[in-house]
């Protein structure tokens, strides 16, 4: 894992200092309401329906033991005991005191953390794949991309007051598991005609109210000019991105109504301007950081264990493996997968108990690191195979093993109206009550994989453009109302899900899971296939009767 | 309008025109006349490059604090090689000086009540505060990446 050095500390330990500096002008009347706004937001500070919410950054979703650990001291001293893992890979804190937030912010820098840039109009915290260094899959290890570019956008002159807010993914495997086609910035890792390792670069991905994938605006770029040509792009997008229309100020809409082609011109001019002028950091840099990132020291093992097959007699255990585990690159290792999707409770939340035997079990079976994932789970990432019953005990005696990794229970979303003020409907209510229809463990092996993911407002959050199934919560004159969405994809196939018909009442929603469920086992070949391939076969049409019960049907013929 | 730069309060001592009024300033101009001109945020700059040599100051509108435009136009009226005076004028915060002296601006100019509601040694204190920077500055000190490569020089 990246240790920060002396300037990285200074400069962390002097944000707070400002912070703290701009919370005391604010009380002061030195800074009115509206010029706070975003000054407290580029620091992670929301007000919210109830509260403020503070968002702590955890970069690329890489954790130590000690700093889940803080967390935890955090939610306890500061919050209500518990901490809501986000789709960015973030942590958000739902209670803190504004008082009191200077406070916790020196709490995270004393083990290397913040929160620089986790909300405002500036590049947000930049994410990467979950599976980083695990991966066989993998070309590279993004991390050491994704903490330059961490460094590079941290407080820059130029681009902290742009038109919206900007979200960078990386990924350096085959499959992107970062969901880069969802990014205002997405970058690939890939290799050169020579072998050496160089960066695709997409722009213009997105969800929200207008949902875009993002175009490839270079197919090889050499990696020791990746910081020019982002600053190009930003810099492009600063100058030109829509400010009049916040609905359509992200760098998105500037693509699409450019185009492709003349976005590309306009960067690629900016980056020969900008070429040789020293922005770009020299190889020694790059390795200084990628050694950070270098492989744990890992044992040499047989490939199959023992204790690990034996196990897999208890038939929960064995769920648990079929699961819960992916494969590492490494052979006797496993990535093991934490759910924090218990059936019937708010997804991605976890308590500070829960974190600290999350950090006590990093630190005894996984180096001393954790993942977060943008599925908002918890990822062990090099367990021991012969480690995993033990691994599996800890969890079951602290309430963590539920063994629903990418099934139909690994529901993804937002905070919606319990926590929002954005919101329009509730989404962890809905998200509870699906999961409890779906609790039955046979069943949701029946099903298979399937990605439901819930989002309260227009804006998202809860990625629904790309849920197998989407669930959107809108109010439709002070009711609420939630529109239904099918084949939606993240992954390398990504695709933005097409409404399946009218919005219908959010207790009707469950119902409506269910039969859309019902159908696709009725509908798929029988080797298994899975809810989206069908999907992809039948196409949307045999669903749409299942948004309606079958008596409304009836009366309606 | 109160104006200040690095060192504090400061006094006017430009001529400074509207862009439209440009051409008729320059072939009016005395020797002794310091020009300068008041461009809005939505110029680019290479409008600028035939006239930059026989300017003193460009002066750049911030319409909004929220506004980053100005930033990325005072980078790169520097990159074009502009070496006067470059003003940042409007509405812009003393969270934002530090910025806006690392983008390559010398001053700001701000309205009264601003002016009022945020006392000079709000501003000096606010760029006082962050003393690193990973990006290059035309004022400060060496970028963090830059004193990493002299350490390991050293090294």
């Amino acid at each position: 894992m990246y240790r920060y050095d002396e300037f990285d500390e200074t400069l962390v330990r002097e944000r707070v200092a400002q912070f703290r500096d701009q919370v005391e002008r604010r009380i002061a009347g030195a800074l009115t309401e509206e010029e706070f706004v975003l000054i407290r937001q580029m620091n992670g500070l929301y007000l919210q329906l109830h509260a403020y919410m503070l968002r702590v950054a955890i970069p690329y979703g890489t954790l130590s033991a000690r700093q889940m650990r803080q967390l935890a001291l955090i939610a306890d001293r500061h919050d209500r005991g518990y901490g809501h893992f986000t789709t960015r890979q973030n942590i958000q804190f739902n209670w803190p005191r504004l008082k009191e937030v200077a406070d916790i912010l020196d709490l995270l820098a004393d083990v290397e953390m913040h929160c620089i840039q986790t909300s405002g109009n500036c590049i947000r915290n930049v994410t990467a794949d979950h599976y980083a260094g695990v991966a066989a899959d993998e070309i590279e290890d993004p991390r050491p991309t994704a903490e330059l570019i961490r460094q590079w956008s941290s407080l820059h002159p130029e681009f902290s007051w742009l038109p919206r807010k900007f979200k960078i993914a990386v990924t350096g495997a085959a499959e992107d598991r970062a969901a880069i086609g969802v990014h205002d910035i997405g970058i690939r890792i890939v290799r050169g005609e020579a072998g050496e390792t160089g960066y695709q670069v997409m722009v213009g991905g997105g969800l929200g109210r207008t949902p875009m994938i993002g175009k490839i605006v270079r197919d090889f770029l050499p990696r020791g000019e990746l910081l020019s040509y982002l600053e190009a792009i930003l810099r492009v997008y600063n100058l030109e991105g829509r400010r009049d229309n916040k609905y359509k100020a992200r760098v998105k809409i500037l693509v699409h109504e450019l185009g492709v082609e003349a976005f590309t011109a306009r960067v690629e001019e900016e980056f020969a301007a900008l070429a040789g002028r020293g922005i770009d950091v020299d190889a020694e840099e790059i390795a200084r950081i990628a050694a950070y990132f270098a492989p744990p020291a890992y044992e040499t093992l047989p490939p199959v264990s023992e204790a690990f097959e034996a196990a897999k007699r208890d038939p929960d255990f064995a769920r648990f493996a079929r699961n819960n585990l992916f494969p590492h690159k490494v052979p006797g290792y496993t990535a093991l997968t934490v759910s924090l999707k218990p059936i019937g409770k708010p997804p991605g939340d976890a308590t500070a108990d829960q974190m600290r035997v999350l950090a006590d079990l990093a630190e005894a079976y996984s180096f001393g690191e954790l993942r977060v994932t943008h599925v908002q789970n918890i990822v062990l990432p090099h367990v021991r195979l012969d480690d995993v019953p033990s691994v599996w005990a800890a969890l079951v005696e602290a309430g963590l093993a539920d063994a629903n990794v990418g099934l139909i229970t690994d529901i993804i979303s937002c905070p919606g109206m319990d926590y929002c003020k954005l919101a329009t409907a509730r989404s962890i209510p809905i998200a509870e009550e699906i999961s409890k229809r779906f609790a039955d463990a046979e069943r949701q092996a029946l099903i298979g994989r399937l990605g439901i993911k819930i989002s309260g407002c227009i804006n998202a959050c809860g990625h629904h453009h790309v849920g197998h199934i989407g669930i959107l919560g809108l109010d439709k004159a002070g009711v609420e109302n939630y529109q239904i969405t099918l084949g939606g994809d993240p992954g390398d196939r990504t695709a933005l899900g097409e409404r399946l018909g009218p919005g219908i009442d959010g207790d009707e929603v469950p119902a409506a899971i269910e039969r859309i469920v019902d159908l696709y086992l009725h509908l798929r070949t029988g080797d298994g296939e899975e809810f989206i391939d069908t999907l992809r076969r039948v196409g949307l049409d045999p669903f749409r009767e299942a948004l309606q019960p079958r008596e409304t049907i009836r009366a309606a013929a | 309008m109160p104006l200040l730069d690095r060192n504090g309060w400061t006094t006017e001592s430009f001529t400074i025109v509207a862009y439209d009024d440009l051409d008729a300033a320059l072939a009016a101009r005395t020797p002794e006349q310091k020009l300068g001109v008041l461009v809005p945020n939505d110029i680019h700059p290479r409008m600028l490059a035939p006239v930059q040599d026989r300017l003193d100051l460009i002066a750049v509108q911030f319409p909004q604090h929220k506004d980053g435009r100005g930033f990325s136009l005072g980078r790169m009226l520097r990159q074009q090689g502009f070496t006067g005076t470059l003003r940042a004028s409007g509405h812009i915060l003393p969270d934002q000086f530090g910025f806006a002296l690392h983008d390559g601006f010398d001053e700001v100019e701000i309205d009264e009540a601003q002016a009022a509601r945020q006392p000079v040694e709000q501003w000096l204190h606010a760029r006082a505060l962050i003393s690193e920077s990973y990006q290059q500055t035309r004022d400060g000190p060496a970028t963090i990446f830059e004193k990493r490569r002299a350490a390991r020089a050293a090294g």
